[in-house]
């Protein structure tokens, strides 16, 4: 199966065409956001780190930014970094440079402000963005497609509706040759075994279990109960009463298909490899998008029992609930119902094909509605403090 | 539509697909049940006796450990369902 998108120097395809301005670090935000505001068609990421931090927390931000300027979904990039912050700048340009893409760089220390920054930083992307404009889409096969699923603001409908929709819809992709990305390990806990029964080789499967281990014992060495922050407040009101229900609502994202492997925040899918793959991230909703969007993926869908607006900066988020109240509710930022299912006798591979068909639509240029009031959440997993 | 879903043939509690009142009589597996409380929708309610300590199921799979006696027709949530995962507060 065929769609159109944006061929990249490195084989890769996207289904948009962005502009993106990244700040190296939480000082140099302010100046790229204004860099973006003057370019049309740029986009900025609120990155809130990227300096004083140490050892494996501060190479995962590098890591994340990089990720997002290595997208498909992403035509060229500009770096702007501070000068003395902990992620340079110019080591993210390279980075992303060495795979074909318009990578450029600015030192706001360097510029000698932030006025010339923002004119040197102008000055190199707005033919970044008269290049991108000329860019002709051409048509390529689903295979090459990366499908980011999540879930958030989770009731029991998520378990009973929205994410089974998503697990079909991700079994289907699977057929057709793409992959896609199970994530959240905090909402794994409870549910492992039955995923972990599902990974093809045994030493991907016990780095998920280790994954799964190391977030329990997290909250355990902590002292603390999990169920102060797992399942939220909202997850309770709406009926869910503990981790591990939520986590066997939760996995019914993964449809059926075996798993190819366990990847780590952030980290690229392997192109030798399609189909289903776990990557570690927390169960924040924000957080956990930004990886697997940094690790790929074009596309994400997003289940939401109480309703959330969320989108990315660069990938278009597709909303589906299970509950028909939230549909009514919150009309703006919910593109499926698949509430349906439970008030309606709608059959699961019926909201299935519908939410596969607006995936595809969606891959094409039309805007879901996350991306059509301009929702672009972005945040980077902290593995530890800041110095 | 069903008051309730009844998902796994070993689960002891169901999903209410509507808000339930106190004392109104439901229909699981052609087994009449009444409610001891006000359920609201989504929320679980039990439809079998689970002893203090006891398992809870729902999906097939355990969800929990019941806090008190849990008896046929109460509704189950946080306050007597309780998770066994990520317990440091145990250790």
């Amino acid at each position: 199966m065929k769609i159109t998108g944006y061929k990249r120097a490195d084989g890769k395809y996207g289904v948009r065409n962005h502009l993106l301005i990244i700040p190296s670090s939480v000082c140099a935000a302010d100046t790229a956001q204004k860099i973006a505001a003057m370019v049309p068609g740029a986009i900025s990421i609120p990155n809130q780190h990227g300096c004083c931090q140490i050892g494996s927390d501060l190479s995962l931000t590098q890591k994340t930014i990089t990720g997002f300027g290595l997208n498909p979904n992403v035509g060229a990039v500009l770096v702007v970094g501070l000068g003395c912050d902990g992620v340079q700048a110019k080591s993210v340009a390279d980075e992303i440079a060495a795979t074909g893409k318009s990578a450029e760089y600015v030192v706001i220390q360097e510029c000698g402000g932030t006025s010339k920054t923002i004119a040197k930083g102008v000055e190199l992307a707005a033919p970044m963005a008269r290049d991108l404009s000329k860019q002709e889409k051409v048509e390529f096969d689903m295979s090459e497609l990366v499908l980011a699923m999540e879930c958030g603001g989770s009731d029991p409908t998520s378990g009973l509706a929205s994410n089974p929709s998503i697990g079909y819809t991700a079994d289907k992709l699977i057929a057709l040759g793409g992959s896609a990305i199970l994530s959240e390990t905090t909402e794994v806990i409870g549910a492992e075994h039955l995923i972990a029964a599902r990974f093809e080789e045994d030493d991907q499967r016990e780095k998920f279990l280790s994954q799964v281990k190391n977030v329990e014992d997290r909250a355990i060495m902590m002292g603390e109960d999990l169920r102060s922050g797992q399942p939220t407040p909202g997850n309770k009101v709406g009926g869910l009463s503990t981790i591990e229900e939520k986590s066997l609502g939760c996995m019914y994202k993964a449809g059926t298909s075996p798993f190819k492997g366990a990847l780590d925040y952030a980290e690229i899918v392997p192109e030798d490899k399609h189909g289903m793959f776990f990557m570690d991230t927390p169960g924040q909703d924000i957080d956990s998008i930004t990886g697997m969007v940094a690790g790929g993926a074009q596309v994400v869908v997003f289940s939401t029992g109480r309703g959330t607006p969320t989108g990315s900066p660069i990938a278009p988020v597709i909303k589906i609930t299970g509950n028909p109240e939230t549909f009514e509710n919150m009309p703006d930022n919910i593109d499926v119902n698949a509430g349906r299912i439970i008030s309606e006798g709608a059959t699961l591979p019926e909201i299935g094909e519908e939410l596969f068909e607006l995936m595809v639509k969606v891959c094409n240029g039309e805007q879901t509605k996350a991306e059509s009031l301009g929702h672009h959440e972005f945040g980077i997993y902290k593995l530890t403090g800041t110095f | 539509m069903n008051a309730v879903l009844h998902i796994n043939d070993k689960d002891n509690l169901v999903t209410c697909l509507r808000p339930i009142k106190k004392g109104e009589k439901i229909t699981v597996d052609s087994i009449e049940i009444t409610a001891n409380a006000d359920i609201p929708v989504f929320h679980k309610i039990a439809i079998a006796e689970i002893p203090k300590g006891g398992l809870c199921y729902k999906y097939g799979e355990i969800i929990g450990d019941a806090l008190e006696d849990i008896h046929t027709g109460d509704h189950v949530h946080v306050h007597n369902i309780e998770s066994t995962r990520g317990r440091g507060d145990k250790k």
